[in-house]
């Protein structure tokens, strides 16, 4: 193997040992997903200077969870023994909730929250999702607010077990 | 070119960082709980736009301002946002008719903002337009239920529209900035969108037994900076840690 073959094949592992500290650091607010799971983290890419660069992309263009996103990711791969990185947050394509994985979405049920109903549509955005409660599966469930606890999510109540949950809303 | 692309990023990111603000002061404050977070959930979509919009307008200037710099060290005179925006949250009919008339137009121009020819708008509008639509159907849920709802809040509900309603023209207006920047592709043009959103007020304000004021005279003079007499007071409270502790960071 050519010197510069090996260079690219070592530069290849850091970047998936990169990738997968990364794709490790959990959503503070939903703490059983990881940025990988729900989408967020789109490339882990090394850079000629050796930087290793990381480009998130946020759920909701307000969404404070990027701040703290940014600074776990550093933490982690700082205690992974990489040096300096850089983060960027990029726009487009723009996240939906189409990108979340079946597993994440049985995660988000155990956990408590109620999985985005169907695809992300414009149909979707205004008409009337039909929930499942998590708890117990009834689909006879009511929306108590448009807005949650976070960005992502909205406040619904089950009819059958009286339990209100959260609805990760689907965009 | 650079000059007038600057000045419209910078209005766009001026309507959203104000709005936000005035939605941000009902925090703690708002009628029930689910409305608190859902107006300071709205609020927050409005500065998050804002960071974007203001980030890009930055980097457009290239004399190294940054969001905070941008959004917390111009004066009065220097921002262009527009009059509706600024206008203080009044009762909860006020606040709804101020965020019902403006997602209203702001839904449709996302829409068409995001074939703008410029790449940075364009993903911008492309989240932005989902936001768009909750704050719209939000909004609107508010104007029917309290039009329709008691003799109270039918009365203040229709106050506050016609009160806001001298307001809303200037989100129609074309200037020399726009007008160049929608000829080269890169602005949205106001003039198609104006149909659309006369649509959905009558739809909405009707549903809500509410009358729908003539076409009047448009207060306007916000997006060269001529402001009303509440934005200094708002611009006091918004910027005041930055002035106070230069160059403070979170």
């Amino acid at each position: 193997m050519s010197a510069t073959a090996k260079f690219r094949e070592n530069v290849e592992g850091l970047r998936r040992i990169a990738w997968d500290v990364a794709a490790k650091v959990v959503d503070p607010e939903v703490p059983v997903l990881t940025i990988e799971d729900l989408g967020v983290l789109r490339d882990v890419r090394i850079a000629d200077d050796g930087v290793v660069e990381v480009d998130i992309t946020p759920t909701y263009t307000g969404c404070p969870a990027m701040g703290v996103f940014t600074m776990d990711i550093e933490t982690e791969l700082a205690k992974a023994g990489f040096g300096e990185v850089r983060i960027n947050t990029v726009l487009s394509p723009a996240w939906t909730t189409d990108w979340l994985s079946e597993e994440a979405r049985e995660k988000l049920r155990d956990y408590g929250i109620a999985p985005p109903a169907g695809k992300a549509s414009r149909r979707a955005l205004f008409g009337d999702d039909e929930v499942t409660c998590p708890r117990c599966g009834s689909k006879n469930t009511e929306k108590v607010s448009e807005f949650g606890s976070t960005a992502c999510k909205a406040l619904w109540r089950c009819c059958d077990c009286a339990e209100p949950f959260d609805y990760f809303k689907c965009i | 070119m650079k000059d007038q692309l600057f000045a419209y990023v910078l209005r766009l990111a001026d309507d959203a960082a104000i709005l936000g603000q005035r939605l941000g002061e009902w925090c703690g404050h708002a009628p029930t709980l689910e409305e608190d977070i859902g107006l300071a959930n709205i609020g927050l979509d409005y500065i998050g736009q804002a960071r974007a919009l203001y980030t890009y307008a930055g980097e457009i200037e290239g004399k190294g301002r940054d969001e905070d710099q941008l959004c917390f060290l111009r004066h009065e005179r220097e921002f262009s946002n527009c009059l509706l925006v600024e206008q203080p949250n009044g009762d909860f009919a006020e606040t709804i008719a101020r965020e019902f008339f403006f997602a209203a137009f702001m839904l449709p121009f996302w829409t068409r903002l995001k074939a703008s020819r410029d790449e940075t708008l364009a993903a911008i509008a492309a989240k932005a337009e989902k936001e768009a639509a909750y704050h719209l159907r939000h909004s609107a849920e508010w104007v029917i239920r309290l039009g329709d709802g008691t003799g109270e809040s039918h009365e203040r509900m229709q106050d506050a529209v016609e009160a806001l309603w001298i307001y809303t023209g200037e989100l129609f207006e074309v200037d020399d900035t726009l007008a160049t920047l929608i000829a080269d592709g890169i602005a949205v043009d106001p003039e198609p969108i104006r149909t659309e959103w006369r649509e959905t007020v009558a739809r909405v304000l009707s549903e809500a037994t509410l009358a729908i004021p003539e076409e009047g005279y448009a207060q306007t003079g916000g997006r060269s900076g001529i402001h009303t007499e509440h934005f200094g007071h708002l611009l006091s409270e918004m910027q005041y840690m930055q002035r106070a502790y230069p160059g403070l960071k979170w």
